[in-house]
């Protein structure tokens, strides 16, 4: 039967360089590069009168764009756009209020904190946490830990 | 005392190598930092033996961000996974996080890395024990499931986890489940599971995914997940958004977790309980009426969570398809969102009405909004929002606006994308034959279609309408007359002159009578095109010019001028080269009787499903299904008026066979050639519930068929039978297996002897194959057949046939009590074990029929077993060397609405999908 999932989580810039890539499903490395490619060959020709959802091969693109940073959740697409789209915005005031307005610097230099973001929020291909409150406070925990 | 470096979040050495690479002016710079770091990493590695931790963690992460810049890393993953011994939560996390991104599955330290994740995950500390799950659901390797799929779930019923280790449990076992189903055995804690609806903790939006998935796998052990779901949803749909406070999202309480609860009712059929159900289209109806309410906040993430949960309740809706008062609403309150100013909410809701047109309860109400949606079409600015309007078109069109739908989609294909014109040709191709109520429309529209997008017209299309207009009478003078005015445009599409030429030949002479369009001006103005096209036009063009010598002799001069022209006869594509020639020789060696026999018009096409039909579906499999209600399932019929096209042709040749021998020149009968093929060959799939009869025959040869099955063996008799005067050599005949691994064949065979090497003329002769079923298959085994027919015509000429062996032909009947049956139906509960399809009845209801049917494929019908005497319930075996494959099949008659259910389980999921496919056709 269907699965319903996020395939990958991706940000990346306007030209392309990828700040970051969460998979859940096994690329491997060649496959993975063409996605990425494919990915930000998709999104960036479209302008804000276009939805925020672009159909992706067999799935669909759920993205949003923060000033030149785009963050882009693959799933399926029988899956719910909104609740994606939220939860990318979810996510972004997550890294913002973290990161003390975050900026894409931010997410260069501090990666391997991003990862442990994302995988407060995500897990497995599927929401995990999404409250705003819970995750900051888990977040600053782990900060202050050895 | 820690010194401030080893701080968690400060790794000096880091950020100052990061800030190195970003100022590198080019590629070579960089490189060079790169492999002056790597050389360090490496000397630091293998030098210093006392490296401390938090070095280690530096020059790991360094190692990754390396990698991540897309550099290759052959070394330090040792240290990686030395750090996971750490008892510092940051040097673990950077061990984890480089395993989770670069060591592969297969990695010879995967059994290290797995002893340091049992410690961790039995850690007092609940942040270790998350860091090791979140590896283990980012890994989810098999070996990951093998290893953990008994601990994870512990710590999900846990008592003294943490609401956050659940979590991380929760969906960390999703994913087990995910990669290994079978390594779990969650059956008998599913209620514990349930429960964990009733948590206090709002946690939740995990477990609900989890109890998702399990309910996909094995809806019964966890439908009593329904009522739990629809109180919580309840809860959560009638509290203040103060209620929830964390948990809401701009003024919309848990809006996550609503989605996924009500994407989890959707796994099961509307509950039958009235206190649920009424609980639950109150839930529905609230949410539909909260879009009334004046919003809370104008920020788009309010609007844009709360219509998250709203789309989600209309697809429920949709799903429970019997409450008329909601599908109504939902599709008001869809057509408030198609002139929203948000263009996702248009999309959105065009996507969502899509599905609303197929409800009978809300067809009508979609409709409606016809005009917004052709509005749509011309502009929204956004192609995808376009495509959701043509989806949506489709999807309502009916008899009464199918001529405005058609026209404006006709006009929208001017300009629309190139990328989604095939498929609107292929749906305004459908749409107006299926509303046609006048075939005049019909021709028009598909004329129309070439002229606009020929390119995107594909073979299926052009096919239909001369299928269609061969078997209407009404349809064949306008469409002769229509084609031969399209056909005067300047310049007219290639598919254009296929149909034209082909229509003309058959029905020219409709239209013959008027001297504007007399036999000659028909045959200068098609071969005037003759010379733009590619050879296959040509070779049609070729087959219309012989059959308007039979339609006007008058002409005959002219075109044999043609046929014998040396372009044509000395033609570097055989194929032209060798009509020309037969055409030629057939118009001036026959008699006209002879030849009007021969070139009589096209018989009509069997009434079948459009095979353009199947190629939308194909094509896109979801936003069709919906309306697509009263065709019958697609039988394949790619290009059927090729063959019967050719088919005419190969009798013309068997004809010319009679009279003449090969001449010097060249000629041949081409006996099995792929390009004249088969006068007749009978489709496997008929041998389903026989075992002889004639497999192939044409005019020159006949080949039938015997067989004898028992248990795992079998045995085919072949009789090969030469019609002609002439001696077949070179003969032989070959089975081969169909997409078989040949080191694991599923089928052995074993020929008692070579069969003969010559036929004589009028000779029969036979061959026996004998056979043994390994294992379970789908298909059938292929026979090819070869020959000369000609000693002097060096190709051999062959084709390939199916043998009729079938999986069926092994099973044998097993006759048990209704007992015994229903409690091996239960034990083949798993969704996996089960293929269901619904489907409309082909052939009368008949149960004596259907009994006498699944008889002769090899089940026992069994009586008195299915409390409703209407039902048919059968079981059989499958008999392989490997293995024993047991089958039961339920058959469930909606004598009302001519509909069967047919439900087959089976011990090996692909077998009862097999049988399922194999039946569906025959009841």
């Amino acid at each position: 039967s269907c699965i319903n999932m996020i395939r990958f989580i991706l940000i990346q810039n306007r030209a392309g360089k990828t700040r970051l890539a969460k998979w859940y499903m096994q690329f491997d490395d060649d496959e993975k590069q063409k996605l990425i490619e494919e990915v930000h060959a998709v999104v960036t020709v479209r302008d804000a009168k276009h939805t925020n959802f672009v159909e992706f091969r067999n799935f669909k693109i759920v993205y949003r764009r923060y000033a030149g940073l785009y963050f882009c959740i693959c799933v399926d697409v029988t899956d719910n756009n909104l609740a994606y789209l939220e939860a990318i915005h979810n996510f972004v005031e997550v890294l913002n209020e973290y990161f003390h307005n975050v900026c894409e610097l931010d997410l260069v230099f501090n990666f391997y904190k991003v990862y442990t973001v994302v995988d407060e929020m995500f897990l497995a291909g599927e929401i995990r946490e999404t409250s705003q409150t819970k995750v900051i406070q888990q977040l600053l925990m782990l900060q202050n830990l050895e | 005392m820690p010194t401030v470096s080893s701080r968690g979040d400060a790794m000096r050495g880091l950020a100052v190598f990061i800030s190195d690479i970003r100022n590198c002016k080019s590629k070579e710079a960089e490189s060079k930092r790169i492999n002056k770091e790597l050389a360090n990493i490496r000397s630091k590695f293998k030098g210093d033996k006392t490296l401390d931790g938090y070095s280690k963690k530096k020059y790991v992460c360094k190692l990754l961000f390396i990698f991540l810049l897309g550099h290759d890393i052959d070394f330090g993953h040792m240290e990686a996974v030395n750090l996971l011994s750490s008892n510092k939560y940051t040097e673990k996390q950077i061990g984890y996080l480089f395993i989770s991104v670069l060591v592969s599955s297969n990695s010879d330290l995967m059994k290290l890395i797995i002893q340091n994740i049992k410690n961790d995950i039995s850690s007092p500390k609940p942040v270790h024990v998350n860091l090791a799950l979140h590896c283990i659901a980012n890994i989810g390797s098999v070996e990951m499931s093998e290893a953990f799929g008994q601990e994870v779930p512990k710590l999900l019923v846990s008592a003294h986890a943490s609401a956050s280790v659940k979590q991380s449990a929760a969906l960390c076992l999703l994913r087990l489940i995910r990669t290994l189903p079978e390594a779990m055995t969650y059956a008998e804690w599913a209620s514990r599971v349930i429960h964990l609806l009733n948590d206090q903790h709002m946690w939740l939006t995990a477990a609900t995914s989890l109890i998702h998935t399990l309910s996909q796998l094995s809806p019964g052990d966890y439908k009593g997940c329904v009522s739990l779901a629809v109180s919580r949803l309840s809860r959560i749909v009638t509290s203040t958004y103060t209620d929830l406070q964390d948990y809401t999202y701009y003024f919309v309480p848990a809006p996550w977790l609503s989605v996924k609860l009500l994407r989890l009712l959707q796994c099961y059929p509307v509950p039958e309980e009235p206190a649920v159900r009424g609980r639950l289209v109150e839930c529905l109806e609230t949410i539909l009426n909260k879009c009334q309410e004046p919003p809370k906040s104008k920020k788009v993430q309010h609007s844009n969570s709360k219509n998250a949960v709203l789309f989600e309740a209309i697809n429920l809706i949709i799903h429970i398809d019997s409450e008329p008062n909601l599908l109504v609403r939902a599709c008001n309150q869809l057509g408030q969102f198609l002139q929203h100013r948000e263009t996702n909410l248009r999309y959105l809701a065009l996507e969502s009405m899509c599905l609303l047109a197929g409800s009978e309860f809300s067809a009508d109400a979609v409709k409606k909004h016809r005009e917004t949606v052709i509005n749509a079409l011309k502009t929204e600015r956004d192609v995808s929002v376009r495509q959701r309007a043509v989806d949506l078109l489709y999807a309502m069109c009916d008899k009464t606006n199918s001529e405005e739908i058609v026209a404006e989609m006709l006009a929208y294909l001017k300009k629309a994308d190139y990328a989604i014109r095939e498929e609107m040709v292929l749906k305004v191709a459908i749409l107006s034959e299926k509303y046609a109520s006048d075939y005049t429309w019909y021709v028009d529209t598909i004329l129309k279609l070439i002229r606009v997008a020929g390119d995107y017209v594909s073979e299926e299309v052009w096919h239909r309408v001369i299928q269609i207009v061969i078997n209407r009478d009404d349809a064949q003078g306008y469409a002769a007359k229509t084609v031969f005015e399209n056909l005067q445009a300047p310049a007219c599409h290639e598919n254009m002159v296929k149909v034209g030429g082909y229509i003309l030949g058959e029905f020219g002479n409709l239209i013959a009578g008027d001297e504007r369009s007399s036999p000659l001006v028909q045959f200068n103005l098609l071969h005037s095109k003759f010379h733009l096209c590619t050879p296959s036009t040509r070779a049609l063009l070729l087959s219309t010019y012989i059959k308007f010598i039979n339609l006007f002799p008058e002409i005959k001069p002219t075109i044999q001028n043609v046929l014998q022209n040396n372009n044509q006869l000395r033609n570097a594509d055989v194929e032209l080269q060798q009509r020309a020639l037969e055409y030629s020789q057939l118009s001036s060696i026959t008699s006209q009787d002879v030849l009007a026999t021969v070139l009589e018009e096209m018989p009509p096409f069997p009434e079948r499903e459009s095979s353009i039909l199947a190629k939308l579906k194909k094509k896109k499999p979801a936003s069709v299904q919906v309306s697509l209600v009263g065709y019958h399932s697609p039988i394949l019929a790619p290009s059927l008026l090729l063959v019967s096209l050719t088919v005419q042709m190969s009798l013309i040749r068997a004809y010319f066979s009679l009279f003449y021998q090969p001449t010097s020149i060249g000629y041949h009968l081409a006996l099995f050639s792929p390009t004249y093929p088969l006068m007749h060959k009978t489709p496997v799939l008929l041998f389903m519930f026989k075992n002889s009869g004639v497999l192939f025959e044409n005019a020159l040869i006949q080949v039938g068929v015997k067989c004898e099955f028992k248990e795992q063996y079998g045995r085919v008799g072949l009789f090969f039978g030469n019609k002609t005067g002439n001696q077949l050599q070179n003969f032989a005949a070959a089975v081969s297996l169909a997409q078989t691994n040949p080191h694991n064949p599923q089928i052995n065979v074993a020929t008692q002897k070579e069969p003969p090497s010559q036929i004589d003329g009028g000779a029969q002769v036979q061959h026996f194959i004998n056979l043994e079923c390994i294992s379970m298959f789908s298909g059938s085994p292929n026979l090819q057949l070869r020959c000369d027919f000609f000693t002097n015509y060096p190709a051999p000429q062959q084709v390939t046939l199916k043998l009729p062996v079938i999986i069926n032909k092994f099973m044998e009947g097993v006759d048990m009590n209704s007992g015994d049956f229903f409690s091996r139906w239960k034990q083949l509960g798993q969704p996996t074990q089960e293929t269901q399809k619904i489907f409309q009845a082909r052939h009368p209801i008949d149960t004596e029929a259907a009994r006498t049917k699944l008889t002769g494929f090899g089940m026992c019908a069994l009586t008195n077993v299915d409390p409703n005497p209407e039902n048919l319930v059968g079981s059989g075996i499958i008999k392989t060397k490997t293995s024993q494959i047991g089958c039961l099949l339920r058959l469930e008659p909606n004598k009302q609405a001519k509909m069967y259910r047919l439900t087959v389980r089976s011990s090996v999921g692909e077998a009862a999908a097999l049988i399922c496919s194999m039946l569906e056709e025959h009841f």
